[in-house]
């Protein structure tokens, strides 16, 4: 603690968890994005990795909740934001947002694969064909025209599905910059600048995967695809850093009294995570090296290598930004007159071990999805859906 | 000569003493037997709650420091340790314009030490703080679930059987006056002595008080106290460009306060 603080300030309640969930909603719209990149956009290039990102947006969507239920008070009543909603307040649309895009999204996924689980369904016996024919609700006719029908309905989920992850994702934005009570977290930006780093860390994730899971496999990867990603990841970087960038300088140039306090939050409390780390190591180490594949020809091996490096470099920017919203907005005292401190524990509740593990298992679970909706093989449809 | 005649034998300065002493005693028993009180009761609450407006002063000008308020509020409402519904701030604005802020432990135990010890200080003042109730408050808005609300007279309150401890609310107050303590995982803050006030008794923070820095009254009543005082002397609030209109008015505040 440094200078004044208010004597309940000294508690920092919103902590790992909360950090945590805005990074993995973050890759759940980001991934979701990407996929409506192939779907609605028509980026064939992406096509490749177009199953994997819808995937991998359901495995974290369907654990993005748990660091929330870890951090409240009382899980129990945890519906209660859907059954008595209070809606002038913005955390209200939460459930119903989250619920929304959750139906969505499987409901693409379903419409994918539906033709896989048709073939599952006629190849398999016994209880994993009765397990088929479930999912698949009954039907299990397949001709060119429910092919057509399939291709339409994800076309359609995908282009709703862009602004609901957007919303998804920009709320978590809106629930931190609409808090007039904090000088470091109350602007407008905010709802912009979560979606386009959502973005950056839903293309990171997935190059990253994409590369690790291939190395793994020892199989080939589709140059084109991998390129295609890291061209948007160097393209929704740049935004996502020059919004946050404008912020700050906007901030620095109006010298209001917030900036009298930010100033010192930057160049103290938060000098390492966010100008060290997050600006200079990660955010800058990434442009230049997204700059050297994208502008200069470089040998593959070479290029995949330093796109490998600006995906996890990204990755750690964008878990670093989340941490510098969430704790050091909360380690600006309401007085304007000092800091609090904050250290994560480890093992506790909302530690940093538990925090790990919840993070790890939407890629375990994407190992177990690869098995039933099978992301990197081809479609077996003619049509592209 | 003169000055001699001027000195104060021992024997005459006992007699005086003891003459003021009885003074002061006659008077103040005599006041207090016959003299009628400026403080008004609060009234007793009747069904009609929207008869009651509820809101608060704090006079910085008598506030004393002496932490009374602090502690009453925290043994009245079982206030846990290291979190406050009300804390009192000491301000010292050295030669330099320099402004020096502490609060140790909410001032719970006064200010047994100094905080400044090497500078000249020129302005020192002590500042009572508790939820401000406001009337546009950020706290109820934010709430996802409802559970903060304002009562039908006016008061901020929590109901903590709905309360999901998202923490929500504690982000919102630009006054720090909410905490959220685990055990039992849900948002608290001043109430104004609730279950007091509505009985017709004051709060224990204002009871607490030996120098009257605090009132508590009903705003709609245009006898009470409260808006005798708001009526009589130039008042101002904590941080009034965020629009939260709070009812907690400040007697002398300075502009260093936020």
């Amino acid at each position: 603690m440094s200078g004044f603080v208010f004597p309940n300030e000294l508690h920092v309640i919103w902590t790992v968890m909360i950090v945590l969930y805005p990074y993995t909603t973050g890759m759940v719209a980001g991934a979701f994005i990407v996929s409506s990149l192939y779907h609605v956009f028509g980026i064939t290039r992406l096509r490749p990795i177009a199953r994997f990102s819808l995937v991998s947006s359901f495995a974290f969507l369907l654990f993005a909740t748990f660091p929330l239920l870890i951090h409240l008070g009382h899980p129990e009543r945890a519906f209660n934001i859907m059954i008595t909603p209070h809606f002038t307040s913005a955390m209200s649309g939460f459930g119903f947002v989250y619920m929304i895009y959750g139906i969505l999204v499987f409901l693409e996924i379903w419409f994918c694969y539906r033709a896989d689980f048709i073939s599952h369904h006629t190849a398999a016996g016994g209880i994993v064909k009765a397990i088929y024919y479930v999912l698949l609700l009954g039907v299990t006719e397949q001709n060119e025209h429910t092919d057509q029908v399939d291709h339409k309905m994800v076309k359609a989920l995908a282009g709703v599905g862009i602004p609901v992850a957007c919303i998804l994702h920009g709320y978590v934005g809106f629930l931190f910059g609409s808090i007039k009570a904090n000088p470091w977290w109350s602007t407008p930006l905010m709802f912009i600048i979560f979606i386009f780093s959502a973005v950056v860390s839903g293309i990171s994730v997935l190059i990253f995967l994409y590369q690790f899971v291939n190395w793994l496999r020892k199989s080939a990867i589709d140059q084109d695809a991998l390129d295609v990603m890291a061209r948007l990841l160097w393209g929704f970087m740049i935004v996502a850093v020059v919004l946050e960038l404008m912020e700050l300088l906007s901030l620095a140039y109006e010298q209001t009294e917030r900036w009298a306090v930010l100033k010192f939050l930057i160049t103290g409390p938060l000098w390492y995570t966010y100008v060290v780390f997050q600006l200079l190591i990660c955010s800058l180490g990434s442009f230049l090296l997204l700059s050297f594949v994208t502008l200069i020809r470089l040998p593959k091996r070479l290029s995949n290598l330093l796109i490998f490096i600006s995906s996890i470099l990204l990755l750690g920017q964008v878990l670093l930004m989340r941490w510098n919203v969430v704790i050091g907005g909360q380690l600006v005292s309401r007085s304007y007159r000092g800091f609090t401190s904050f250290l994560p524990g480890i093992f506790e509740k909302e530690g940093l071990v538990v925090a790990a593990v919840i993070f790890i298992i939407p890629f375990l679970l994407l190992r177990q999805f690869d098995k039933i909706f099978p992301f990197f093989t081809p479609d077996i449809r003619k049509s592209n859906a | 000569m003169k000055n001699e005649q001027k000195k104060l034998s021992r024997r005459g300065f006992i007699r005086r003493a003891l003459y003021n002493t009885a003074g002061i005693c006659v008077g103040s028993i005599t006041l207090a037997a016959f003299g009628k009180s400026e403080d008004k009761p609060i009234p007793q609450m009747t069904d009609d709650l929207s008869e009651f407006d509820w809101g608060f002063i704090v006079d910085i000008t008598r506030c004393i420091g002496c932490g009374a308020c602090v502690r009453a509020c925290k043994a009245e409402n079982k206030v846990p340790d290291s979190y406050f519904r009300t804390w009192v701030e000491r301000y010292e604005i050295d030669a330099n314009e320099d402004v020096h802020v502490d609060s140790p432990n909410g001032a719970l135990d006064s200010f047994k030490e100094n905080h400044v010890q090497d500078k000249h200080i020129v302005k020192g003042f002590f500042v009572p703080k508790l939820c401000n109730h406001c009337r546009t408050s950020p706290c109820v808005q934010v709430c996802p679930v409802g559970a903060s609300f304002v009562s039908p007279d006016g008061v901020v309150l929590i109901d903590k059987k709905n309360c999901i401890g998202c923490g929500y609310c504690v982000q919102a107050c630009p006054y720090g006056c909410r905490y959220l303590s685990r055990p039992p995982g849900t948002a608290d803050k001043c109430t104004l002595c609730y279950h007091r006030i509505h009985r017709g008794q004051s709060t224990a923070c204002v009871l607490a008080c030996p120098r009257k820095a605090r009132v508590c009254g009903n705003l709609k009543d245009p006898d009470s106290e409260i808006r005798r005082m708001l009526n009589e002397r130039p008042y101002y609030m904590l941080k009034p460009e965020l629009g939260t209109n709070p009812k907690c008015a400040y007697i002398g505040l300075d502009k260093e306060v936020k």
